[in-house]
């Protein structure tokens, strides 16, 4: 079999087990080798995305806004205003003589329209280039209108999506401690890093209400300004996608004193241990308190249930599946951690495992909770993955869009997990329907016509 | 009728695409060939993934990948090592590179890299066939990419020399299906013929034992070299202007003859094609294709009731507004509203060229739209359905009306790549969903419910 790997790719794969770790990952992409990750207006437009009640202006030609136009799956329990598509459309006189004009006039004249509570304006690759003072104009703006106007500094060229998240995290940090934080729970938290997706959100504050925990804001997931601007006000940030929102939690920290956990939703180890890290924390936090104590009590009791209704449903696809073989390829690694564990849930094995954006200590922790053989790749391509997966005879590939063409060419299952999905996955709930998803997938009987599975057509090949 | 359209300075959710969206589709339908983008990282992954969630085909998009240095200093060595790094793992045929508005605006000569990277791999290297375009996103749009690529390929590939029999159809953008069905009223019609692009096959292919690192089909690049020799071109886009139009520059270059048309969208639209067809050919229209005629005009009859004085909106790109326009005029609907994010200042005579002698009044008709203003004025023309891609959905939801699914992207539903708009069994597969939709928004809404008509 010919070498998969560009030669300057080596060492952004590694084979669990066969060699002590040592991953070059957090690198700009190769040029030419087709990866799978977007830029840094991607990263800042996708977790800034789910704040409804904001305006979201793209500073750019009309590309960048169109193909983001309600391209996330985050609900919104009220305003929508983040499911429209804004732009300047900036046209080839506006790049010779400079945007800010056409800013400043769509802004206002955007503003005026839809009362938002606040606008957040994309910079975008040829921004950068022509210079626009995007700063400038967002303050004359802000002054004019009234509301918080914010330029996120999100061009495209200037370093991957993780420098995107940096640029929303930066965003965000300006409404922060701008609102009144009177009235908070000592027990309160904010989530960071849900974004909503088919209402996980409102899940995952189910379980903290029951807690007794107050949710002061759900700063990436049916966000809302208000709540955002008073976030400050929280005794605790828990932040999942760790990714996207690390950043903003730890200049919440250094800023206003607020600790923050890093959590993950899938799958029941995952969620459960996020609901009792929480509780402990609290416990530690306000010691000898009975409060404390009963959030401990109330949430044993919520897992108890949750769990007791969950696992004898989530047996009959574990009985489907147990054996068959799983791949994953997502954004961040975080994600990954708990899909392994998900899948060592219903007893799959993940022999493939990457991300597009992972760091080192990230790959040594796959390293450590998958088995000996494992594939773990580093900002990989369609070539490479569809090496391994067929290398390893994968029934099921999780991902996100553009995987998915990749699997089901080969002829293998497919589960999406990626911002569009419209399945909650997140939660206990989350579980059953991420079984749900896969069981549907690998279990379905199209397989045995495609050439893998299907002896007349292979022997024909020969 | 032609009123002011409404003047906004921003825009909400467009009806357009980028340039360089649509220059990755035509080097799509090219034997062998890599579609490449000279830009940041962002814009080939996002184009891959909007092409990929209306094809449901893996859409491999090379990028330069520039970062901040590059923009700084030029993203030529970039450029080259990418070539390098495509050629050692795609072993394509042709890379055909589009521009993006970053590398437009630092000034990148991507023609001038290539003539350095060709002498600097020497003859001795086996180095694919290169097609540069230049495809700002700052102007245009996508169908200007699209038809800015095949005018590149054929005037940086196609030579003159003897004339053959063969008929250059440049169709423009339509779906895989269309392109089979072309493929097959050529053959047909006993026409030596080369199709550019050709995405019957690229965008559209069976499963795989193995992955295919660039899909089979498209056109093939020995025909596309000898297409200055053809001794016609056909080209549909009543729209298209010249310097985007690759019939025109053959025409200009090697005298090979153009017969510009609309696409064969509807009955008399489809005649004309047709005609073409037997006057070059020199053959009658084959049976099957009377055959064909004859029932559509039949079902034509059997639905006209149900579809007669509704009104529609039409969006999208040009030419298939044009296209649909010709079809709904011709069974009695009323276009209220053609629009298009496009500006070609070709739309309100193209439509009138096609409905004139059936619609007692011109429809409304703007360039530069976008779903807002679409939305804006759909409030006073009371449509009965929407014509035109998934993007229109939220306004057909929010009006309560039936969305006709035609053209790019559909994002909504499987089987885009499969609509058949063109050629008399395209028009009957237009008619009959159509006339469905309006009788099931129709039985839906009935308060009796009744299993017949």
């Amino acid at each position: 079999m010919e070498t998969v790997a560009l030669h300057d790719r080596e060492d952004q794969i590694h084979i669990t087990g066969e060699t002590p770790l040592k991953i070059a990952c957090n690198k700009e992409s190769l040029a030419g080798a087709v990866s799978q990750r977007a830029c840094v207006f991607c990263g800042s437009r996708v977790v800034l995305y789910p704040i409804a009640d904001a305006l979201h202006l793209v500073h750019g030609p009309i590309g960048c806004a169109v193909y983001t136009w309600d391209i996330r799956g985050a609900l919104s329990s009220g305003p929508e205003l983040h499911r429209l598509s804004f732009s300047t459309d900036l046209q080839e006189m506006d790049v010779i003589f400079g945007g800010e004009k056409k800013l400043q006039a769509a802004l206002t004249e955007l503003i005026d329209r839809h009362a938002p509570k606040a606008a957040f304006v994309y910079s975008t690759c040829i921004v950068g280039i022509i210079g626009d003072d995007l700063e400038a104009v967002c303050r004359h703006v802000e002054e004019a209108k009234g509301i918080p106007v914010i330029p996120v500094k999100s061009e495209g060229f200037k370093g991957n999506k993780r420098a995107g998240y940096k640029a929303a995290c930066d965003a965000m940090a300006r409404l922060i401690g701008t609102g009144n934080t009177n009235g908070i729970s000592r027990f309160s938290l904010n989530i960071l890093g849900d974004f909503n997706l088919a209402g996980e959100i409102w899940m995952i504050r189910d379980y903290y209400e029951s807690m007794g925990v107050e949710v002061v804001a759900n700063i990436t997931g049916d966000g809302r300004v208000d709540d955002i601007c008073r976030a400050h006000g929280a005794a605790l940030n828990v932040v999942q996608c760790s990714g996207s929102t690390m950043l903003l939690a730890d200049m919440m920290e250094e800023q206003y004193g607020i600790p923050s956990l890093r959590v993950s939703y899938f799958g029941i180890e995952d969620m459960s241990e996020a609901l009792y890290d929480i509780a402990r924390f609290f416990q530690q936090r306000y010691p000898e308190d009975s409060e404390a104590d009963a959030i401990m009590e109330r949430t044993r009791a919520l897992v108890q249930k949750e769990v007791r209704t969950l696992v004898p449903q989530l047996e009959k696809y574990r009985r489907d599946l147990a054996g068959k073989k799983a791949a994953i390829y997502v954004g961040g690694s975080f994600k990954a951690f708990s899909l392994v564990k998900a899948f060592r849930l219903v007893d799959m094995q993940v022999v493939l495992v990457g991300s597009q954006t992972g760091t080192e200590e990230d790959y040594q922790e796959l390293e450590a909770i998958t088995d000996p053989g494992t594939v773990i790749v580093d900002d990989s391509n369609p070539l490479e993955l569809t090496s391994f997966l067929k290398e390893k005879g994968v029934d099921v590939f999780v991902g996100g869009v553009k995987e998915r063409p990749i699997a089901y060419k080969l002829g293998i299952g497919f589960c999406d997990h990626n911002h569009e999905r419209k399945e909650a996955l997140a939660g206990f709930e989350g579980m059953l329907n991420f079984a749900r998803e896969v069981h549907s997938s690998v279990m379905s009987p199209v397989w045995r016509f495609v050439p893998r599975k299907d002896s007349n057509l292979k022997e024909e090949a020969v | 009728m032609k009123k002011q359209h409404p003047t906004y300075t921003s825009t909400t959710n467009a009806c357009k695409l980028c340039k360089p969206l649509g220059a990755c589709l035509a080097f799509k339908g090219i034997e062998g060939t890599v579609p490449y983008l000279h830009g940041s990282q962002g814009c080939a992954t996002y184009m891959r993934r909007y092409i990929i969630s209306h094809y449901n085909e893996p859409v491999d998009i090379a990028s330069s990948s520039l970062s901040e240095k590059h923009a700084v200093y030029g993203g030529g060595p970039n450029l080259k090592m990418g070539l390098t790094n495509v050629t050692e793992k795609y072993q394509p045929d042709m890379i055909g590179i589009a521009t993006t508005c970053l590398t437009e605006t630092i000034g990148d000569d991507v023609g001038m890299y290539l003539d350095e990277y060709q002498r600097e791999c020497g003859k001795a290297n086996n180095l694919p066939g290169f097609v540069n375009v230049s495809t700002p996103s700052y102007s245009g749009t996508h169908m200007e990419g699209f038809h800015g690529a095949i005018h590149q390929v054929i005037s940086q590939r196609s030579k003159g020399g003897t004339a053959t029999s063969t008929v250059n159809l440049l169709p423009g953008f339509v779906s895989s299906a269309d392109y089979r069905l072309l493929h097959e009223i050529m053959g047909d019609f006993g026409l030596d013929c080369t199709m550019l692009p050709d995405l019957s096959a690229t965008m559209d292919g069976p499963v795989r034992d193995t992955y295919e690192k660039i899909a089979a089909g498209g056109t093939p690049l020995a025909a596309i070299t000898t297409m200055g020799q053809a001794c016609a071109t056909l080209e549909f886009g009543r729209t298209l202007r010249d310097i985007h139009s690759g019939g025109h520059y053959l025409q200009e270059t090697f005298g090979v003859s153009l017969h510009r048309l609309g696409l064969p969208i509807g009955v008399e639209e489809t005649d004309k094609f047709f005609q073409q067809l037997q006057t070059l050919s020199g053959r009658d229209i084959p049976a099957k294709y009377q055959a064909q005629r004859g029932r559509l005009i039949d079902a034509y009859i059997d639905g006209h009731k149900y579809v007669f004085g509704k009104k529609a909106i039409v969006y999208g790109e040009e030419d298939l507004v044009v296209g649909m326009c010709a079809l709904l005029a011709e069974i009695g609907v009323f276009p209220v509203l053609c629009a298009s994010g496009a500006t070609s200042g070709k739309l309100a005579d193209a439509i009138a060229a096609v409905t004139a002698d059936i619609l007692p009044r011109q429809p409304i008709i703007h360039e530069g739209m976008d779903f807002f203003e679409i939305s804006e004025l759909s409030r006073s023309l009371a449509p009965d359905l929407l014509v035109g891609h998934s993007k229109g959905y939220p306004l057909a939801r929010k009006l309560d009306i039936p969305l006709v699914r035609v053209g790019f992207p559909i994002h909504d539903r499987v089987g885009g790549q499969r609509i058949l708009h063109l050629g008399y069994s395209g028009a009957q597969h237009l008619f009959d969903t159509i006339t469905n939709a309006l009788v099931e928004k129709k039985q839906a809404d009935s308060e009796v419910g009744y299993a017949y008509m």
